[in-house]
């Protein structure tokens, strides 16, 4: 099978749209919400995962012959907390304002039901290239609906975007609205882009 | 014992695991469905937090931290691994002294006892216990700084989470019946019902304890 074929093409995109991990599959939502109340810390962590996801699934996927069935979950924790001790160390060095910002939500990668769940249904019976575009794939998915909530929650919340005021906005008083920073309404956004995502793509 | 109780009760309300922090909310969509189960749910999650945490810290203040283990040497960066396998390890226990001691909530519990393992709430009592450490007890009512205080904080945030629970169990069990636009049926609107219960949660926070 070669690299590019359409087979692999679909295992990329499909977690894109129609089987996206968060609004399809309902999984990983705990960090999805929690970190999207600016943008900046929404694409790092969207990354940081997207990174994760990849690699855990190679290395799974190499591995896959000789892990013994029954240990196999623990295999699989070992495996994703060692890389999520580095991609921390490495944020905590290069990025540190962001690392403080997603305080212990860095390390709750780990308990991700997204990495699991790729590994247990994708990595575990596939070859490490493919298994690399599905991780891929899927840490996109998740990457941009967090960029989406992250979007909207820092436009309405404090009329900037990264961090930057938008001038034409700031003398607007609606884009202050204190109440989109509070962890509520990213539960409340969250919904609605399940609500259109399953509209348009008519789920039923 | 002032600072037990306050830790206690500012964990159930202020810093509600569910609503201030989103933490196990894959287990709380998935396993809101009934009320019956739910608080099975529930209670085995405390029971995990309130064993997990208190073990967590020890190994934190004994092992891992700074000057512990060997003079000049901080080891935190192996946390992660270290708690998962704590976390991961109790489970496998409890399933089994469950599972010979009570056989028939072992089997009303079923998967979602081994999913403990893997519920972000666990992990993230014991990620914030590992911060809250380093506060002053003093000045702070969320600063831990022994193992009493550890259980007491495992003990408000495992209620805190049966509470949010079994309250969105209840609603959805209600819920079944009404007319909700298609799209937006199951998932959809249980977010927004759970971004509601929420802000009702969020008056807590100017609770002065």
């Amino acid at each position: 099978m070669s690299l590019f074929s359409q087979q692999n093409k679909e295992v990329f995109t499909g977690p894109l749209n129609l089987n996206n991990p968060v609004v399809a599959q309902v999984l990983g939502i705990c960090s999805a919400l929690a970190v999207t109340s600016q943008l900046e810390p929404a694409i790092v962590m969207g990354l940081s995962v997207t990174v994760i996801t990849a690699f855990a699934n190679v290395i799974i996927s190499l591995l896959r012959k000789t892990i013994p069935n029954r240990i196999r979950i623990i295999v699989q924790l070992v495996v994703v907390a060692t890389l999520v001790t580095i991609v921390s160390q490495v944020l905590k060095a290069f990025a540190y304002d962001v690392s403080v910002q997603l305080s212990v939500y860095v390390g709750l990668i780990i308990t991700n039901c997204i990495l699991m769940g790729r590994l247990e249904a994708f990595a575990m019976m596939n070859g490490p290239w493919e298994s690399f575009l599905d991780g891929v794939g899927s840490g996109l998915g998740y990457a941009w609906i967090l960029v989406v909530v992250g979007f909207v929650r820092e436009l309405l919340g404090s009329a900037s975007l990264f961090g930057y005021e938008i001038p034409v906005l700031t003398d607007c008083d609606f884009f202050h609205n204190g109440m989109m920073t509070m962890p509520a309404m990213a539960l409340i956004i969250c919904g609605c882009v399940i609500w259109a995502h399953r509209s348009i793509n008519k789920v039923d | 014992m002032e600072h037990l109780l306050s830790l206690f009760v500012r964990s159930i309300f202020v810093d509600n695991m569910i609503f201030a922090f989103f933490l196990g909310m894959c287990s709380y969509l998935a396993v809101s469905k009934t009320v019956k189960t739910a608080f099975g749910l529930g209670c085995a999650v405390i029971f995990v937090l309130c064993v997990t945490v208190p073990v967590d810290y020890l190994l934190q203040t004994q092992v891992l931290g700074p000057n512990c283990l060997v003079e000049g040497v901080d080891l935190s960066f192996l946390s992660f691994i270290l708690f998962i396998a704590v976390i991961a390890g109790m489970v496998q226990l409890v399933e089994m002294v469950v599972e010979r001691f009570s056989p028939s909530l072992y089997a009303s519990l079923g998967i979602f006892l081994p999913l403990i393992a893997v519920n972000c709430a666990i992990m993230g009592a014991s990620l914030f216990m590992q911060q809250r450490i380093l506060m002053d007890p003093a000045t702070s009512t969320q600063a831990i700084g022994g193992v009493a205080d550890a259980l007491a904080y495992a003990l408000g945030s495992g209620i805190g989470w049966l509470l949010a629970i079994v309250a969105l169990a209840a609603i959805r069990e209600k819920m079944a019946y009404t007319d909700v636009p298609k799209p937006l049926q199951g998932l959809g609107i249980t977010f927004i019902v759970v971004g509601l219960m929420s802000m009702a949660f969020m008056c807590f926070s100017g609770l002065n304890i």
